[in-house]
């Protein structure tokens, strides 16, 4: 029975994706992302990654749609489909390379697939990323930083120089958007 | 969407919980799940929710370009800040515990090595959610079209 409550939301993520892919309504597409991401944090909370759970619901579900809506309403709707008005060789150039990019993702799934297989077991406590450091982290964060959630711990105190690069990034990526698409007053 | 009373209305009502929640997330990151990052998010987004049912200039006069990008450098200066305050307390970039000080050595040692580092931490935090809002806002405040457009 329980089995059944995590295959559910895995279901529901393909189909989302499928339908995302196949819409032609670009907004719709949209939304139906943000529901993706937002079935991604159940997924995310049921394997007990509350953090990540918390960043995929705020920024997948939340900001990224926003922000895909925003860049919708520089542009059109519709999906523009640009085998309507080829004709002859051109438009079989357009149905070559839609099947061309859908060998690529069957190829690229494949390998994926086939990645995990190797994968140790969830949870397993002897896999490799559980031996190194992770144990130090858990056992001693809190006495160390005396910070009782040890993802902050990570990320604030034994990776501080991580985050730091980070907030940079998203410094950057602000200041790129000021520069490119703020319209300057000339007065 | 301006016209919409009860768009409007909701958004009214709801942003200073969505506020009040995002400043939680961030002053509870080390208890609970979330962090500066969440939390600026949260913050960014409900600014966005204003905007997007109040319309592009009254939100632009709630927070006008200059705060927010006064925000943008803000938090990351403060970030960096931190680090340069703890190699001037005797310490490494960002090793918070160097804020104890003497009382690292004295009676309650650890009590005041979690307190030092504790203040790191929240003031980072603090730091990355000032700037994680302020970018979030600033990029759909330009890429969201303009009603002059």
């Amino acid at each position: 029975m329980m089995e059944v409550i995590y295959i559910l939301p895995l279901l529901f993520l393909v189909a989302c994706a499928l339908t995302a892919v196949l819409m032609k309504d670009l907004l719709g597409a949209t939304i139906i992302l943000g529901a993706y991401s937002l079935i991604m944090a159940v997924v995310w909370t049921m394997l007990n990654a509350v953090d990540v759970a918390f960043t995929e619901a705020s920024v997948g579900a939340g900001i990224t749609t926003v922000l895909m809506v925003a860049a919708l309403s520089r542009t059109v709707r519709g999906e523009y489909e640009p085998a309507h008005e080829a004709r002859g060789w051109k438009r079989k150039r357009f149905s070559i390379t839609k099947v061309s990019g859908f060998f690529v993702v069957v190829l690229t799934a494949a390998a994926m697939i086939y990645g995990t297989m190797d994968m140790p077991d969830f949870g397993d406590p002897n896999a490799p990323a559980n031996l190194h450091v992770a144990r130090r982290y858990i056992e001693e964060s809190r006495h160390e930083t005396g910070v009782p959630n040890f993802v902050t711990a990570v990320l604030a105190s034994y990776r501080g120089y991580d985050t730091l690069g980070e907030t940079t990034v998203i410094f950057t990526a602000g200041m790129s958007v000021i520069l490119l698409l703020r319209r300057i007053r000339r007065e | 969407m301006k016209e919409h009373i009860v768009i409007r209305t909701v958004s009214r009502l709801l942003i200073p919980f969505i506020q009040l929640f995002a400043l939680y997330v961030i002053a509870h990151g080390d208890i609970s799940p979330g962090g500066g990052f969440q939390g600026g998010v949260i913050i960014g987004a409900s600014v966005i929710l204003y905007v997007i049912s109040f319309g592009m200039e009254d939100g632009r006069r709630r927070v006008s370009e200059s705060i927010s990008d006064f925000m943008n450098s803000a938090g990351v200066f403060l970030f960096a800040g931190i680090g340069v305050l703890c190699i001037l307390a005797g310490g490494a970039y960002l090793e918070y515990t160097a804020f104890a000080g003497k009382a690292a050595h004295g009676e309650h040692a650890e009590h005041a090595l979690h307190l030092a580092s504790h203040l790191g931490i929240y003031g980072i935090e603090i730091g990355v959610g000032i700037t994680v809002a302020a970018v979030m806002m600033t990029i759909f405040f330009e890429t969201a079209r303009h009603e002059d457009d």
